[in-house]
């Protein structure tokens, strides 16, 4: 069968395999869009990623270039360590909230502060998937996880972290984006986000990192209508969806 | 007169931390990553000059798991690398150890052992050997250990673990202590070029030319995970087959035997020229690779001797794979320096007449 141009075709950077991941899952649509990215800016064969522990840990199934695990939040020194040894090749670490803000916090933030010319994906959908839904440093307050049955309460728990404006406190980071996967808008600003972050990285200018507010379902514990609706309501109220960090210099809201 | 030999000029006097941080250079370590501790701050500090003179990288990591992910992303790309650290900083290293086993990633870590548990001293300290040889992080698994007892042996033991490390897909660690890496000798450092790093076409460079690659230590298929640690005691075996290796000392005729390793082997040299000058019959065997153990060669000694005296700065660690060797066949007995003391001579040499006396005393009785 001819294939009508502008038709919807998969990237050639994304393999045949079926994704393990949940229906409405935000992983699915944000590796799709970095395959797009990959197979735009021509840099496939040169990337080499790194994965979390976490949902994503299998992404080395489902993206076609050359990937690594790494400990549980090692990721981006892991990523560091790749960049440094092979400074010509494309890196990047993709890592969910527990992997990024919890137990990798301070890779994050000297990995950011180096201004480490990698790109970090950061997929932010509240909980911990692979573990069984329990309270990540973004948990929304009052929201309940397997880990905060009666929800996250501030006064023990502490309050969602926000990442983008934790890393712009940083005078190393070129480019700093939130965006939200609630919407055909949403998916859009997340392509666009991503290739903004990965052609910085092939200018050869420096730390790039586009947070993701991605949907859950199941430990939402909702239909996957609802969790984009959770993602663009209640997450978005939290976490503003904006640019932090253009070239370099700090972008006021 | 004689003229002093070309060997005399190229001798200079070095530390032990610097001595192993030249090998690095010199064996092609293309990154080094570290984070500063006690008593082996000079490696690091020798890295951060020398690395960036030549265009290699050099990281002052955030911590030591930090600094064990970074060698293990730089061995990922296939490069060789290094991170060195003492013990409390070990303890942090070990999950990444335990990943670059079970993912089968050549590196090199040297720890230069201080005194514990916990924080312990800055003294020196032998307390990390079950870490070293037993596992030390999670899973089945095991890493070479090297244990040099001089600044030499730290340069050389340290370029020989690059090749051992590129060779067998494995962690090696120079199992030093505070007293090794913070004395200076004269020594000569290797002008050779070092053995170049084997050709890795597992290593992630880009999937150019060739299908994608993954690195990984996470096998849920149905057994293989199995066939995955199989494949691993397949080249532990191969290890233990070919790299084990031992010193003697006056072992052909002797009753009294000391087992001992780095600093306190050295030592224990010195007590058998002392306890033969005495009449007592002294040898030593002192394992150069503490992780392939020379179980074998120790078990055979056995049957020769009166009793074995195994010393240590600690409790009594290396004390159980003797006692595993021996099997019974001779008494073991123990002097153990566990406080960050080096033990003397004297120290040593007093515990073996102690055991040959009582012995003598025990033999004219049934007599
Ligand atoms: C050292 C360590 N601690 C805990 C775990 C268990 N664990 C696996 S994934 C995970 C968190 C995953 O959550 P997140 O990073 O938010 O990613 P998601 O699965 O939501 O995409 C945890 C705690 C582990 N593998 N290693
Ligand atoms: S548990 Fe959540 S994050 Fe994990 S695959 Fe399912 S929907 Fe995605």
């Amino acid at each position: 069968m001819k294939i009508p141009k502008n038709s919807y075709q998969r990237p050639a950077s994304l393999t045949d395999a079926a994704m393990h991941y949940c229906a409405g899952c935000g992983h699915s649509t944000v590796h799709k869009l970095l395959a797009e990215v990959l197979d735009e800016l021509e840099i496939r064969e040169r990337t080499i990623g790194v994965a979390p522990v976490g949902c994503a840990v299998f992404a080395y199934f489902y993206l076609k270039c050359d990937i690594s695990e790494a400990a549980h939040g090692r990721t981006p020194a892991v990523a560091t360590g790749i960049k440094r040894a092979l400074p010509d090749r494309i890196v990047f670490s993709y890592q969910g909230d527990g992997d990024l803000a919890a137990i990798g916090m301070t890779e994050t933030i000297h990995t950011a502060n180096r201004g480490e010319p990698i790109t970090v994906i950061f997929i932010n959908n509240t909980v911990y998937g692979m573990t069984g839904g329990q309270m990540a440093p973004t948990t929304l307050v009052g929201q309940q996880t397997a880990t905060s049955p009666a929800g996250r309460h501030p006064a023990t728990m502490g309050c969602p972290i926000r990442m983008c404006e934790l890393l712009n406190t940083l005078d190393q980071p070129y480019y700093i984006e939130r965006v939200a996967l609630d919407s055909h808008a949403g998916v859009v600003a997340t392509k666009k986000a991503l290739l903004t972050a990965f052609q910085s990285q092939v200018a050869g200018k420096g730390y790039s990192f586009v947070e993701v507010l991605s949907p859950c379902p199941i430990y939402f514990r909702c239909s996957p209508q609802k969790a984009l609706q959770f993602v663009g309501r209640e997450m978005a109220a939290q976490f503003p969806v904006r640019i932090f960090r253009k070239e370099g210099v700090p972008v006021h809201a | 007169m004689k003229k002093p030999d070309d060997a005399f000029f190229s001798r200079v006097l070095m530390m032990g931390n610097e001595a192993a941080a030249e090998a690095a250079i010199r064996a092609g370590c293309q990154c080094y990553f570290g984070y500063p501790i006690t008593p082996q701050n000079e490696l690091t500090a020798y890295m951060a000059k020398h690395m960036p003179e030549r265009g290699r990288v050099f990281i002052q990591a955030e911590s030591e798991l930090a600094a064990i992910s970074m060698v293990f992303g730089a061995s990922v790309a296939g490069v060789r690398s290094m991170t060195s650290s003492s013990s409390p900083g070990i303890s942090l290293k070990q999950e990444g150890i335990s990943y670059l086993a079970g993912a089968q990633l050549p590196a090199v870590i040297i720890n230069v052992q201080r005194g514990g548990p916990g924080l312990g001293s800055i003294d020196p300290s032998q307390g990390d050997y079950f870490q070293a040889t037993k596992g030390g992080g999670h899973g089945d698994y095991h890493i070479i250990v090297l244990a040099p007892a001089s600044v030499q042996e730290m340069h050389d033991m340290t370029l020989q673990a690059f090749r051992l490390a590129d060779h067998y897909r494995i962690p090696v660690m120079i199992l030093a202590d505070g007293r090794v890496g913070q004395m200076m000798e004269p020594i000569r450092l290797h002008e050779d070029p070092p053995s170049p790093a084997p050709p890795k076409p597992w290593a992630l460079t880009g999937a150019k030319g060739r299908p994608p690659q993954c690195i990984r230590s996470l096998f849920v298929e149905e057994g293989a995970l199995e066939k995955h640690n199989h494949e691993l005691q397949a080249c532990y075996r191969q290890i233990t087959a070919a790299e084990t290796k031992a010193e003697e000392t006056e072992t052909g005729d002797c009753e009294w035997l000391i087992a001992a390793w780095g600093t306190c082997a050295r030592i224990s040299k010195g007590v058998v020229r002392k306890a033969r000058a005495q009449g007592i019959k002294a040898g030593l065997v002192r394992p150069i690779t503490l992780w392939p153990f020379p179980y074998e060669r120790l078990a055979r000694l056995a049957h020769q001797v009166k009793a074995l005296l195994v010393v240590e700065m600690n409790c009594g660690q290396m004390l159980e794979d003797v006692r595993l060797a021996v099997n019974g066949v001779a008494p073991v007995h123990f002097s153990g320096y566990p406080g960050g003391r080096v033990p003397t001579e004297t120290d040593v040499l007093n515990a073996l007449t102690a055991l040959a006396l009582a012995a003598n005393r025990k033999h004219s009785k049934t007599i």
